[in-house]
């Protein structure tokens, strides 16, 4: 086990590596650079920013500064955020989508999963068309829909719950970000873990085990549920790397200081560090989570196993 | 069912009630809470990427040699006179007595020196050093050809005089001088914690705010500054400063109570907020213009009169305003917008108000130049991504259908869009500008020969001579009739397409006092209090 955990380690290296070389390179592509805007500025003063940043090194050499401050953990300064480093401003964001996206995915979770079991066990009957119908209209309604009239509704109409805003991580300041967040998952998650469900309850053991005389809470609890939740769990790794990173449209609906925002406002002020830092951030969450999953795996079905 | 009606009602009022003490807080505290609609960059002046979010915090916790007035007027800051040379190029400042940082320690002209000198250093990359370059050798020590000693400004007696050499007299120096450009920054904490010196730990300011919170992203928080000149008038115990770039999600927020001010709302929504609510929302003249950009670099269809008269001739500004717009822009004929000091806003003369016959001499034009809707003007009409723009652009291209012109519209983010039009690879460009002090100098030079901004590259010697008349004029009066005289010359030669005045857009709430609608949209939280 310890050998393919290392193994696994050792060929997230190269992964990584390629994920941020590419990155850096389709990033200096993309055309316009962080200093061009409304204002034109003098040519002094743009190369005074671009000496500032070194931007007017060759590429390769300032591939190789970046990689060199990557490698002391240095993710540079951002070009927009000037009070703050890169490390800075992804270690105070952080925490706040962490939070927020464990706790949607807590939700998403104890809901999702019981909806999903209910909805194979009376396969096609109205409980099973209700709650697929329910699930399908969550993953249809986008979040920047459903969050705006949430926030109408109980921050403005009925006044119970903050509209916006983290204030240090109040309770009630996450009620409706989580919701906002979990409802997408409650719907992938419902409908996949009916998916699984209906196949593992059609397979030979569960036959068997039914022929055994089990009674029918024993049968799920017992032989279908741990196999029926391997798609659960493969489709997780990477939601959950998705989910505690951010939302752009949930942080900026109800003001939360995520860091959701940077991937899509680093890109567009080409604020080349912050877009760099949260992509090797975001990369590094993915393997370690896809690492977790596999390990998972081994957990819940038996016939799994990491040996040498 | 009756009991499940109960139990929603109990759940209902104990959130409610949860919800309301969670809300409360103390309630003596008097903070108020601002919606902008951006991040400040950086409390180092110098590092301030332009925003108008900005200069709001930034006016709120330092204080230039001249301060704003509730109604964006200039006021004696941390100057209480100044004298000018009779040539017009030496400012002497006469320093307040007792003014302090929040840390105690007196503000002095060395301090200006040094804020100066530190926005000015080449190293530090300052994108909006170009303000000061007006002053002695200022473009020269920030391009590292003099050093920074060789700036024209001198801190006298003992720090308690400041005086500034300009290159020419500036007529606009003392609207300059309440900008963030100006600022003083404390050279005593910089010699102690070096560029660290704005962390909040460290930072002092000389404003009537303090910072002493930032969570990026989110909100800045700020206290009333005891040791402020004028700390007795201030009503306020501090100012919160929420970072909201959703301007929906703003009016939620401002509706919930958690805002007091917001700084933007959508164009779209101003109807509704008029009638939901009408003592909130203000709408006010701003100092910014909204234009297209004409191509006029040679080779360029647009570079011929003719067209450009046309296309001028065939935009309804009053159904850009009144209709597309909703009420939400003010129609201009004019790239000035009014409201400017001593200016007069020199309108194109279009001919007749009668649109049929303006579109009769814009057919007539077309026709002249070779087009007709046959064989149509195909031109690319760029535009930055906003649905502002969108509509814009969609209207103006029906309006000129007519008259013979195809219209392909290309939309980028902002950042290609105007990369691309500075590079001047384009038909028409939707281009805007917010003056950076009130003056009409900030918006005629930007039709001058050679400057960066002047997208359209639109060049007659006639009016870069007006210009540069106007830079020697000292009395106030010639100067104007200098300006206004280069502006009709443009407006004569169809330079641009004017479209549209910025508006600023705000919701105040009413309980507030001391909060002025005005053509800079400026209001320094240091005049606002609550009513009682």
């Amino acid at each position: 086990m310890l050998t393919y955990i290392l193994k696994r380690f050792g060929q997230a290296i190269p992964t990584l590596l390629i994920v941020i070389t590419v990155s850096f390179f389709l990033m200096r592509l993309a055309p316009g650079g962080p200093f061009d805007g409304e204002r034109q500025l003098p040519p002094e003063i743009e190369a005074n920013l671009m000496a500032a940043y070194h931007l007017d090194e060759p590429l390769w050499s300032q591939y190789l500064r970046y990689m060199g401050g990557l490698l002391q953990g240095d993710f540079g300064p951002s070009f927009k955020y000037k009070d703050f480093s890169v490390t800075d401003l992804i270690m105070q964001g952080f925490p706040v989508s962490l939070e927020l996206g464990a706790w949607a995915i807590v939700l998403a979770l104890a809901i999702g999963l019981p909806l999903g079991i209910i909805a194979a066990l009376k396969r096609n009957s109205t409980v099973d068309y209700v709650v697929m119908g329910i699930a399908l209209g969550g993953i249809a309604v986008p979040n920047f829909v459903i969050a705006p009239i949430m926030a109408l509704v109980f921050g403005v109409m009925l006044a119970w719950l903050p509209a916006g805003g983290w204030n240090g991580g109040a309770w009630a300041n996450m009620v409706l970000p989580v919701i906002a967040l979990s409802i997408q998952q409650i719907a992938a998650i419902a409908r996949l873990t009916r998916a699984s469900m209906i196949e593992v309850l059609g397979s030979q053991y569960i036959r068997t085990a039914r022929a055994k005389g089990l009674s029918e809470w024993e049968v799920i609890l017992h032989h279908a549920l741990r196999p029926s939740l391997l798609p659960v769990i493969s489709y997780l790794g990477p939601a959950i790397a998705g989910i505690i990173t951010g939302s752009i449209v949930i942080e900026q609906i109800f003001g939360l200081p995520g860091i959701g925002r940077y991937f899509v406002q680093g890109a567009l002020n080409r604020d080349y560090t912050l877009v760099m830092g949260v992509v090797v951030f975001y990369g590094v969450l993915i393997v370690l989570l896809n690492l977790i999953v596999d390990l998972l795996y081994s957990v819940l079905d038996p016939q799994i196993r990491y040996d040498d | 069912m009756r009991s499940s009606k109960h139990l929603l009602k109990a759940l209902a009022l104990s959130g409610g009630m949860i919800a309301s003490l969670l809300l409360a807080g103390p309630a003596a505290a008097r903070t108020l809470n601002i919606g902008v609609m951006g991040e400040l960059a950086s409390f180092d002046t110098s590092q301030v990427s332009g925003g108008v979010w900005e200069s709001q915090v930034l006016m709120d916790v330092y204080e230039g040699l001249l301060k704003k007035g509730p109604d964006g007027e200039p006021l004696p800051g941390m100057a209480t006179s100044w004298e000018v040379s009779e040539d017009g190029k030496t400012y002497t400042f006469h320093l307040r007595e007792g003014a302090k940082w929040s840390d105690g320690q007196p503000v002095t002209a060395e301090d200006f020196v040094f804020g100066w000198q530190h926005l000015l250093d080449p190293q530090n990359a300052s994108k909006y050093a170009y303000m000061l370059y007006p002053v002695v050798n200022a473009e020269a020590v920030n391009t590292g050809d003099q050093p920074l000693e060789q700036l024209g400004i001198r801190s006298l007696d003992e720090g308690r005089t400041f005086e500034v050499s300009l290159n020419a007299p500036t007529p606009y120096f003392l609207q300059l001088m309440t900008h963030y450009t100006a600022y003083p920054q404390p050279k005593h904490l910089y010699d102690e914690y070096g560029r660290r010196w704005i962390d909040l730990a460290n930072i002092a300011t000389n404003g009537a705010f303090k910072p002493v919170g930032w969570v990026s992203q989110s909100r800045i928080d700020t206290v009333k500054n005891p040791e402020y000149y004028d700390a007795d008038q201030v009503a306020l115990d501090g100012v919160t400063f929420h970072t909201t770039e959703d301007r929906n999600s703003a009016i939620t927020r401002f509706r919930a109570g958690e805002f007091d001010i917001i700084t933007d709302y959508p164009s779209s929504r101003y109807a509704w907020l008029k009638e939901n609510l009408p003592e909130a929302t203000h709408m006010a003249p701003y100092l910014g213009s909204y234009y297209y950009v004409l191509n006029q670099r040679e080779g360029r269809k647009t570079a011929d009169p003719r067209v450009r008269e046309a296309l001028n001739l065939a935009v309804r500004r009053d159904v850009l305003s009144n209709q597309i717009m909703a009420g939400s822009f003010a129609e201009g004929l004019s790239f000035v917008p009014p409201g400017v000091s001593h200016y007069q806003p020199q309108e194109m003369d279009l001919g007749d108000a009668d649109y049929q016959d303006r579109l009769a001499r814009a057919k007539a034009l077309m026709e002249d130049a070779g087009y007709t809707p046959a064989n149509p003007l195909r031109v690319d009409l760029r535009y930055n991504t906003a649905d502002e723009h969108r509509q814009i652009a969609v209207a103006i291209a029906a309006m000129w259908r007519p008259i013979g012109v195809e219209v392909n519209m290309v939309n980028a983010e902002a950042t290609v869009h105007y990369q691309t039009i500075a590079q001047g690879d384009f038909d028409i460009a939707r281009a805007g500008w917010i003056a950076d002090y009130n003056d009409a100098e900030n918006f005629l030079t930007l039709l001058r020969t050679g400057v960066g901004n002047n997208y359209g590259a639109y060049s007659n010697p006639e009016y870069d001579e007006l210009m540069a008349q106007a830079a020697n004029t000292q009395d106030l009066d010639a100067r104007e009739r200098v300006l206004e005289q280069a502006e009709q010359l443009a407006m004569n030669d169809y330079a641009l397409i004017p479209l549209l005045y910025y508006v600023s857009r705000n919701l105040v709430d009413p309980s507030i006092r001391g909060w002025e609608d005005n053509v800079q949209d400026n209001h320094p939280s240091r005049w606002v209090s609550f009513a009682e």
